[in-house]
């Protein structure tokens, strides 16, 4: 029966209290949103903060807004809110295709995005979704506000462009014509971590080549999208063939390591036959979009 | 510090340490053992209350975070001496062995029918699947949640006529 260690908790009122909170409380403090990483982590003694200041209060980072060239999501919107949104299934349903594997009902009604993209676990969904999307990460710190793009925002596992004493706010999703994406997964059993992810985003052009893409890894020991892979499909017309070979880059771009959820070779297969799919989804929805 | 809550619709405040976790809160403090714990890694969702209605693990929420919210936890489901119709599919239709995953299932149930009052067979394994019965009697798990769905307002078993 494990607990946390001891430690201070204060609730914030607001972003800007938050971050009054988090200077005051100096290093050893952490933010909760869900704490459905933290609080295991705690439990496991490999966080042990000073002080836990809890942001489940802050109103402002719990609302979703679709501008028209982008959809903002506040960082505190849980796993379920965004699964149960159609603007998002509409203009991202690679979002609610990840959702739906991401652990289990009762996590998803407390785990949030903000926190998913703070923890950066490597295999964590919503890192590569973002990845795939091109989401933009709007950071605030005491000195004001910036927005960071995925590229600069994930620095590898566990690791982000957010220090200890800012706050993740907002995530913003580009809104662009004639996209589709998709994501699958492959888990040892319902609600489990990935043994292995793929994600990928289609932009079409008007004469239906692919105008641009993204590739995105989970659990595949790729940090930041798979360039190369997604570099051969841009000013071609898809074709399986066109999406072999980048599912193929996509595997070599993998780096793999073999642990309890398989092994190597399993593993670089899974890289290419999810990416495969997933590009395949993604087009079908690009050509097919759901009706508002 | 001092952390105030409705339990079962009752406001209670007790003074604990920042680290207690809901699921200590309700058994140590109030003594509401109804509510168990069976893992120390958030997967098994036997400690799973209702927070505000939705379905939450309590071993991984701090009572602290709880305070201002209601909190339903399987001692609050009959209404006085009236089993919820869920209690009484799991009755009807042999929900439950050992009964360890038993309140939290009941619980996820509430919860689903609810907001889903004729949910498909997928919706309520979907529903479950973050909880774990070791007993795996999931089979008669989901057809405790359809009897209840059948049988919205049950015909009013009192709990003195639950078999000990
Ligand atoms: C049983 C189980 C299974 C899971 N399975 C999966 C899975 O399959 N896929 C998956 O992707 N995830 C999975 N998760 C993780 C889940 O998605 C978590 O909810 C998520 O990783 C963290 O979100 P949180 O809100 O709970 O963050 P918290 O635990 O509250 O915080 C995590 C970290 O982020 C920081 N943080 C939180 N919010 C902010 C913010 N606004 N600004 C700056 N820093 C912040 C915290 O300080 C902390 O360091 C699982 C979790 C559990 C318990
Ligand atoms: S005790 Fe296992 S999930 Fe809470
Ligand atoms: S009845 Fe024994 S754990 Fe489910």
């Amino acid at each position: 029966m494990q607990v946390p260690a001891p430690f201070d908790y204060v609730r914030a009122t607001s972003v800007a209290n938050a971050l009054e909170l988090l200077e005051r409380h100096g290093p050893e403090a952490r933010v909760i949103a869900g704490g459905h990483s933290l609080l295991p982590m705690m439990k496991l003694r490999l966080a042990r903060p000073d002080w836990i200041i809890d942001i489940n209060d802050v109103a402002e980072l719990h609302a979703l807004t679709e501008e028209p060239d982008e959809l903002r999501v506040g960082a505190l919107t849980r796993h379920a809110e965004l699964l149960d949104s159609d603007v998002v299934g509409r203009l991202f349903p690679i979002i609610h295709d990840a959702e739906r594997v991401i652990a289990d009902p009762v996590v998803r009604n407390r785990g949030t995005i903000g926190g998913s993209l703070g923890q950066a676990d490597p295999a964590e969904d919503l890192t590569t979704v973002c990845d795939v999307l091109h989401a933009r990460i709007v950071i605030a710190s005491p000195g004001g506000e910036r927005v960071v793009d995925m590229a600069d925002f994930h620095r590898g596992p566990y690791e982000t462009a957010c220090e200890q004493h800012e706050l993740i706010t907002e995530i913003r999703f580009p809104v662009r014509p004639r996209a589709g994406s998709a994501y699958e997964k492959v888990e040892r059993r319902v609600g489990d971590w990935a043994v292995a992810a793929a994600g990928a985003a289609l932009w079409m052009a008007e004469d239906g080549t692919v105008a641009d893409a993204t590739i995105g890894l989970t659990a595949l020991g790729l940090e930041g999208p798979a360039v190369e892979a997604a570099a051969v499909l841009i000013g071609e017309r898809p074709s399986e063939d066109l999406f072999a070979e980048a599912a193929d880059l996509a595997a070599a771009a993998s780096s793999p390591i073999e642990d309890q959820r398989g092994p190597v070779d399993y593993k670089r297969h899974l890289a290419a036959e999810l990416t495969r799919r997933v590009l395949g989804r993604a087009l079908d929805r690009a050509a097919h979009p759901a009706v508002a | 510090m001092q952390v105030t809550m409705t339990v079962n619709g009752t406001e209670v405040t007790r003074d604990v340490e920042p680290r207690i976790l809901l699921v200590h809160y309700l058994r140590e403090s109030l003594g509401l053992t109804g509510t168990h714990w069976g893992c120390d890694t958030s997967n098994c969702g036997t400690c799973v209350v209702l927070v505000d209605g939705e379905p939450v693990k309590s071993c991984t929420q701090l009572a602290a975070m709880t305070a201002g919210h209601e909190v339903t936890t399987v001692e609050g489901m009959a209404d006085g001496a009236t089993l919820d119709p869920v209690q009484q599919g799991f009755m009807e239709e042999h929900g439950l062995q050992c009964g360890f995953c038993t309140p939290g299932m009941m619980l996820t149930a509430r919860a689903l029918l609810d907001r889903n009052p004729d949910p498909a067979e997928d919706e309520i394994r979907e529903a479950i699947s973050g909880q774990i019965c070791r007993c795996t009697g999931y089979a008669t798990i989901v057809r405790s949640v359809q009897w209840a769905a059948a049988h919205p307002a049950a015909e009013g078993t009192t709990a003195s006529e639950v078999p000990a």
